[in-house]
């Protein structure tokens, strides 16, 4: 078969690799940005005063991750496999783009009713389904063009663009909610009232520049050469799994690589987050800029290890990512726990403060009070003690109000935390980096979309995006450990490891033109 | 190596019938000490998702036992049949 390269089908391969990683990024993007305002979107649509929405808040944050990607993956991938790359990943671009700009649009629980929830719950479904066809598009796409010397290379800049949507994500939620007046808790409040919807429409803009640009390029030559042959797979989904030979493979992709690899990654860059906010009880806006700091400095290296599988193989660097993971998670979160303790550390009574502020409430019987009590620890912590109670006109408070607890980092001691950070996203970049180029070349051209879409999806839709949920369920069940669910990413990773090791090969596909 | 990976089938086909067990055992326990709706729905996804991969993992495992990864295909030509 004579198959063309980059040049001779007049798509530069930088321009593949732009085309495909912006579209992917602003997938990503636009799928994170639901999860980072999650609580704000209860509010607005998922009230828990309503039994029916709040079921319904809990379908779109389980569903649309676990369910929906996989099955993307089967729809979109036999898509691809049937009509071609280029039309598959630009479809799910659209989708994606459309459903996250209308959720920005749809109108409050309380103007549409109960409308609202299963409005976002359904786009909710459609944003699942399209980030299910996204991935195995995109990576397929770059290593189609790239030579096989350079596939592990070329595929990690597609590799790159999860952390980055992640990182673009928490800029721009972070930098809206900060924009909104020059009185930082007045523009918060106007965030959590409507500036939420900014994120969600900005996306309408990023998707348009990224379909114009997908638009201009051509189909991947590789799959242009087999429709020409006629060789194309007439039923991509009885081929990858009800074949035993490409089964066997999609079952060792899943079990030996991808769900240690899913694990380690939703880690690294959510549990983190999640561990920092709701164990260490870090600042909200501290979180995220640990976040951000850790993700940009780390990167670079997805490129690296791509790069790098190229010389020596993939999987022995995907598995020390593993390996590492598996050793360290526990000192990691356990320092991360000592950075942020203040146990056993006296304050300093002359910092310390105590704010109260009275605001009206529609009745007039009582008021709202907010008494917030700034505490400033031997070891450079600052914590602030917001209470909210209600105030009778007696001059009496219930003595029952909710209280928040959030804490700030001194500069030691915040820099300390974006190194713990780091180290797991250097992990992530590890076992990710390569991983693109390991898929396409386990599976044939004609039926590739498909076969190495399911796997991905369920390693890291299912046993990934199930890590912060399975981990936060075994601190509940085991009260007395904070590091406890820390076992569900060990335990699978460990699984993984051992079958990597043991059946997973580190030969590097020659030829993924067959 | 061939005969490692051959007996690993074994430990891979017990983990299913294990993982689904225990599954299926802390959802209900869960359910009963938490009967409500959240709850429910959480453990119902948890047990029909993880219910397939767990047979997955049991038809891995009868691969290997039977020797199927003793050698990994090098070509397309051997995946497609």
């Amino acid at each position: 078969m004579n198959l063309k390269g980059p040049a001779q089908t007049g798509n530069p391969i930088w321009k593949v690799i732009g085309a495909s990683s912006v579209g992917t990024l602003i997938e990503w993007y636009d799928f994170y940005i639901f999860g980072s305002l999650a609580p704000i979107i209860a509010a607005q649509f998922f009230p828990k005063s309503d039994p029916t929405a709040a079921l319904l808040a809990t379908l779109a944050t389980f569903a649309a991750g676990f369910i929906v990607r996989p099955f993307g993956a089967l729809v979109f991938g036999r898509l691809g496999d049937l009509v071609g790359r280029k039309y598959t990943f630009l479809l799910t671009l659209i989708l994606m783009g459309g459903s996250t700009f209308a959720i920005g649009l749809v109108p409050g629980y309380e103007k549409i009713g109960f409308a609202a929830p299963i409005i976002i719950l359904l786009l909710r479904l459609i944003q699942g389904l399209a980030l299910g066809g996204e991935y195995g598009g995109a990576a397929t796409y770059v290593a189609e063009h790239a030579p096989k010397d350079k596939r592990g290379y070329y595929t990690s800049w597609i590799q790159t663009t999860a952390t980055l949507g992640l990182l673009l994500s928490l800029g721009i939620i972070l930098g809206t909610r900060t924009s909104l007046d020059r009185n930082e808790a007045l523009s918060i409040q106007k965030f959590e009232d409507w500036g939420w919807r900014i994120p969600f429409l900005l996306s309408i803009v990023l998707v348009g520049v990224s379909v114009y640009i997908r638009l201009r390029m051509k189909e991947s030559p590789l799959f242009t050469e087999i429709k020409a042959a006629g060789k194309i797979s007439t039923n991509p989904l009885k081929e990858s799994f009800m074949h035993k030979a490409n089964l066997k493979m999609v079952l060792l992709a899943l079990f030996g690589m991808v769900m240690g690899q899913g694990v380690v990654w939703y880690t690294g860059q959510f549990y983190a987050q999640t561990f920092m906010e709701n164990v260490c009880r870090l600042d909200f806006g501290q979180t995220r800029t640990i976040l951000i700091w850790a993700i940009m400095l780390a990167t670079p290296l997805f490129i690296l290890f791509g790069w790098w599988s190229d010389k020596i193989g993939r999987k022995w660097i995907m598995l020390a990512g593993m390996l590492l993971a598996v050793a360290t998670y526990r000192p990691i979160y356990q320092t991360m726990l000592e950075i942020s303790e203040t146990k056993g550390q006296t304050t300093d009574p002359s910092l310390s403060r105590v704010e109260r502020s009275i605001m009206p409430s529609d009745n007039a019987d009582f008021s709202l009070v907010h008494v917030t009590t700034h505490s400033y620890f031997q070891n450079g912590i600052t914590e602030k003690e917001i209470r909210r109670d209600t105030l009778f006109n007696d001059n009496r408070a219930t003595g029952t109000g909710i209280g928040k607890t959030s804490r700030e980092l001194p500069d030691s001691k915040y820099w300390l935390m974006v190194l713990m950070v780091f180290i797991q996203i250097l992990y992530v970049t590890m076992v990710y980096g390569p991983i693109a180029a390991f898929l396409v070349e386990l599976f044939p051209t004609r039926i590739r979309y498909t076969s190495m879409s399911l796997p991905y999806h369920i390693g890291n839709g299912v046993f990934g995006g199930l890590t912060p949920f399975i981990a936060l369920l075994l601190t509940t069940i085991h009260t007395t450990d904070p590091l406890v669910g820390l076992w569900y990413p060990i335990g699978v990773a460990v699984v993984c490891l051992i079958i990597g090791t043991l059946y997973v090969s580190n030969r590097i596909d020659p030829n993924v033109n067959d | 190596m061939n005969q490692v990976k051959k007996y690993g089938g074994l430990i891979w086909m017990a983990m299913c019938p294990l993982v689904i067990w225990l599954l299926a055992a802390t959802a209900m326990e869960e359910i009963r000490k938490h009967p409500v709706i959240d709850t429910k729905i959480q453990w119902g996804v948890f047990v029909i998702v993880f219910i397939p991969i767990s047979l997955g993992l049991f038809l891995f495992g009868w691969f290997a036992w039977k020797g199927e990864y003793d050698h990994l295909p090098e070509s397309s030509d051997e995946l497609i049949q």
